[in-house]
């Protein structure tokens, strides 16, 4: 009840549902499928029959303060849409593949099959014998991680290789900060950008990512913009001029998969000019004369060099960021998505250590929590014995630091291998692992196939589904279901409100809570979903019936937590680090037997660690680059949306594609080491002439599950492979390969 | 009083929810606006100097929403606009803050007749 008192409420005119003319209107929050990451507030509109007509921003929450993007403006096409799944489904395995062979049952029957095999796995090989597999993050990584952990089975994953999204900075930040640190936009705050205590950041270092597209983990990204029109200035650290780097005070346009570099150039500049605060390091950080040391080799000359940046530009802007006043590091899934991910976030984040800017106004913050999600839930229900078994934690050390995904790679390792133990079922729910996530699709394909049953749940029939699964169950999507949201980086308590009947479709969390009745009864005590949200809404004194009257509701914050013992379980003044400080040299990793301090790796492949290979493949590929109509293998059947950027597009500058001859809007095969995929040329001086750049998740539903949706021509990660993991097994070369293109002809 | 969208085309970075806003209120079919983002660039004029704008148009099929500014409500692509750049307003207010130093249009629709969505 300590929280409740201190939990900010926002006002609002009208109850959660009114009514207005012929429409009912129902106040909610997204943060589900279909949708991103953020859970903005959204106002749906039903009819008298009650179909879901229009969805609109909600003005009166502080998050997107009654905007709202593109995707969820225009929902009713996905809910409504004639291919939903919506019934459950079996298929005998012998016809995996085959979409004609499907039939409909009854959830009861689908329970108890799933229930019956199951529990026959686990009572004969073992739980560790079932895989669990979720899709991108949003409310239902919770429950899924829930279902996992009280069915037994430790080998929970998400279907990217080195969990290569998120996940490495978050772990490693609480690895040698204590805590994850977001940029601070005032989204802490119910009254947002007038709140007395909040400044404006001065500089906002936008690095790997497009914000305003991608509105990644908990930053609706309008927020950059917001702080631009109160003054923010940008730099901006990205191989591609986005929208953001034309608006920025520096752009540096760097070569991908060296950002370690970078950083470690970064505060090599601001330590040797003696512009760090001294005082901040003097009294919290920790190793800084070792750190001084090891970047001290990364001169702004050799920086230039290995990351193809212009060297006055990189040391007038690593000084920018040193005088600012309130620096946010705005840092993005490329940073995961290189190998070596930890040393470079560790690079990384160390400038806004040094420079003073942590729990201070915009600075970087410690976001308020209600549920700690990210390490997932329910952990307590997996024995230590199943613990011990988690594919990855023998191998990776680091596994040990919390991680809580099993290794994917090694999943697959297993079910063609049978060791370290046999394989002989995956619950895949929202993951279109063969579309959207996980590199080589054909080898996990094959895996996959091995395991002697596998179960998927989603909104539609996916190409993962179809080739993989033997039952498949009909998820609902956010109007048709209620939720909660508490939200990435900085959480509020706020709710996913039903507004439509979805007729015979369930949530995932129903489905989730019925069989984890089924598997685990102790760790599902509740006998609605709704019960179980109040659960875990306790903090905020709210049960969820009273919540989705009174969301959003905000959590106490307050700065410099550091300085008043609100950052350590023991109540003192310090980080929570073993040395109570920021760890430049890490205790944590030396403890390890990794390396206690950042370091660069160059990206392998790439033009100076495997020159023979760029020689046939003369192209550097950034895959994963953001549209705004859709968020990873999402909306393709939206048709509004995808008129918007209706196919996958290579950005090619115009002096290359002049050089292969070709034109804009043509087809051309871009081949990788392992495997080709097809791309519309779009020729954009954006790029560097050295580098070509894509999108993912592609996939045409217009083509039918005969052909697959075309997923086989369109999956960009046939170029990439499994197991080109960081050493400490987060990280993968998602954002630095190596390609050649030609065209698509009758022969090639 | 006529009515004016003011459009700051520094600060809009092109992510089409007033498009898709306007065509799902107004229920407009693919490859029909009442608002339409135009993309004018990038292309380098001088070192370090791009050119990359997002340029809103306002078509013959737009109404300016009257059912909802009517019930005290702004423009469906107004309130949606993700980058604030969009303001809607009495021309003569909305005029006087063309200051010759922001990127500024000022664009004027003819007033809406009805049936002006077909």
């Amino acid at each position: 009840m300590e929280i409740s008192e201190a939990c900010v409420r926002v006002p609002h005119d009208k109850p959660y549902r009114y009514q207005v003319g012929d429409l009912t209107v129902t106040r909610g929050s997204a943060w589900s499928g279909p949708g991103c990451h953020d859970g903005c507030g959204v106002l749906m509109f039903t009819d008298k029959d009650g179909k879901l007509v229009r969805v609109e921003g909600d003005p009166d929450n502080p998050y997107n303060q009654g905007r709202l993007c593109c995707r969820c403006l225009a929902l009713t096409e996905a809910v409504n849409h004639e291919d939903r799944l919506r019934y459950p489904l079996k298929r005998d395995p012998q016809f995996r593949g085959d979409a004609s062979k499907w039939e409909r049952i009854t959830w009861e029957e689908a329970f108890d099959t799933i229930e019956e095999r199951f529990k026959y796995y686990r009572d004969n090989f073992g739980a560790e014998s079932v895989s669990f597999w979720k899709g991108t993050g949003r409310d239902i990584a919770t429950y899924i991680s829930r279902l996992a952990w009280s069915f037994g089975s430790p080998n929970l994953t998400s279907g990217i290789n080195g969990i290569a999204c998120y996940l490495p900075r978050v772990f490693g930040c609480q690895s040698t900060c204590g805590n994850f640190y977001v940029g601070d936009y005032s989204q802490q705050f119910a009254d947002r950008y007038d709140n007395p205590a909040w400044k404006v950041p001065e500089i906002i270092l936008i690095w790997g990512n497009n914000p305003i597209a991608s509105n990644s983990d908990g930053l609706y990204g309008p927020w950059i913009t917001d702080c631009m029109h109160r003054g923010s200035e940008l730099v901006v650290i990205d191989p591609r001029l986005t929208w953001l780097a034309s608006r920025a005070k520096y752009w540096l346009q760097i070569r991908p998969g060296t950002d370690a570099a970078l950083a470690m150039g970064m505060a090599n500049v601001i330590i040797k000019e003696g512009l760090y605060d001294h005082e901040f390091v003097e009294r919290w950080c920790y190793g800084f004369d070792e750190f001084a040391e090891r970047v001290s080799e990364w001169t702004p000359a050799r920086v230039a060099e290995v990351c193809w940046v212009d060297e006055e530009e990189f040391v007038e802007a690593s000084r920018a960021i040193a005088a600012a006043d309130g620096m946010a590091l705005q840092w993005g899934v490329a940073i995961d998505q290189t190998k070596e991910a930890l040393p470079g976030s560790q690079a990384m984040f160390s400038i806004a250590a040094i420079t003073g800017n942590l729990e201070k106004p915009g600075g970087m913050i410690v976001p308020p929590e209600l549920l700690q999600y990210i390490g997932g839930w329910g952990s307590e229900f997996l024995s230590p014995e199943q613990k011990e078994k988690m594919l990855g934690l023998k191998e990776y050390p680091f596994y040990r630091s919390g991680v809580t995904n099993a290794s994917d790679q090694l999943i697959l390792r297993a079910c063609e291998t049978g060791e370290p133990y046999v394989q002989k079922a995956a619950w895949i729910q929202t993951s279109d692992l063969l579309t959207g996530t996980g590199p080589d699709p054909v080898r996990a394909e094959k895996a996959l196939l091995l395991n002697e049953f596998n179960v998927g749940v989603d909104l539609f029939m996916t190409v993962t589904m179809n080739k993989l699964c033997d039952i498949v169950l009909p998820a609902a999507t956010y109007p048709e279901r209620n939720g909660i949201r508490v939200g990435d980086g900085v959480q509020h308590g706020e709710t996913i409100n039903k507004a439509v009947d979805g007729g015979e479709v369930k949530s995932d969390m129903e489905i989730n809570l019925e069989l984890g009745k089924r598997f685990n009864p102790e760790a599902w005590p509740w006998e609605t979903v709704e019960d179980m949200y109040s659960y875990i809404l306790e903090p905020t004194g709210l049960t969820f019936e009273q919540m989705q009257e009174e969301a959003p509701v905000y959590l106490p914050y307050e700065y410099y937590k550091y300085e008043k013992g609100l950052l350590r379980p023991d109540g003192q003044p310090g980080f929570n680090t073993p040395t109570g400080r920021v760890e430049l040299w890490s205790t944590f990793y030396a403890n390890l037997g990794m390396d206690p301090m950042p370091a660069y790796h160059e990206p392998a492949p790439s033009p100076y660690s495997t020159p023979d290979k760029y020689e046939d493949y003369p192209l550097i590929i950034i895959t994963g680059c953001r549209d705004f109509n859709t968020f990873h293998s999402e909306n393709r059947r939206q048709e509004h949306l995808r008129a918007i950027a209706p196919e996958p597009t290579l950005e090619i500058h115009p002096d290359t594609a002049a050089a292969y001859g070709v034109n804009d809007g043509e087809w051309v095969w871009v081949e990788g080491l392992y495997g080709r995929a097809k791309r519309m040329i779009k020729t954009t001086p954006a790029v560097d002439p050295r580098v070509v750049a894509t999108t993912h998740g592609w996939s045409h539903p217009e083509a039918g599950l005969e052909n697959n949706f075309d997923v086989d021509d369109l999956n960009i990660n046939r170029l990439l492979d499994w197991d080109s993991v960081g050493e400490c097994g987060v990280g993968s070369n998602y954002k630095s390969s190596l390609c050649r293109i030609y065209k698509v002809t009758d022969e090639s | 009083m006529t009515k004016a969208f003011l459009i700051n085309y520094d600060d809009c970075f092109g992510c089409h929810a007033c498009e898709v806003a306007c065509q799902m209120l107004h229920d407009l079919p693919v490859g029909q606006y009442g608002i339409k983002v135009e993309c004018v660039g990038p292309w380098e004029y001088g070192t370090k100097k791009w050119q990359y704008d997002f340029v809103p148009v306002y078509t013959a099929q737009c109404t300016q929403c009257p059912e909802r500014t009517s019930a005290g409500l702004l423009p469906s692509c107004v309130q949606h606009c993700e980058a604030q750049c969009l303001r809607y307003g009495d021309v003569d207010d909305l005029a006087a803050e063309l200051d010759g130093q922001q990127k500024l249009i000022l664009q004027v629709p003819p007033k809406p007749c009805s049936g002006a969505i077909a």
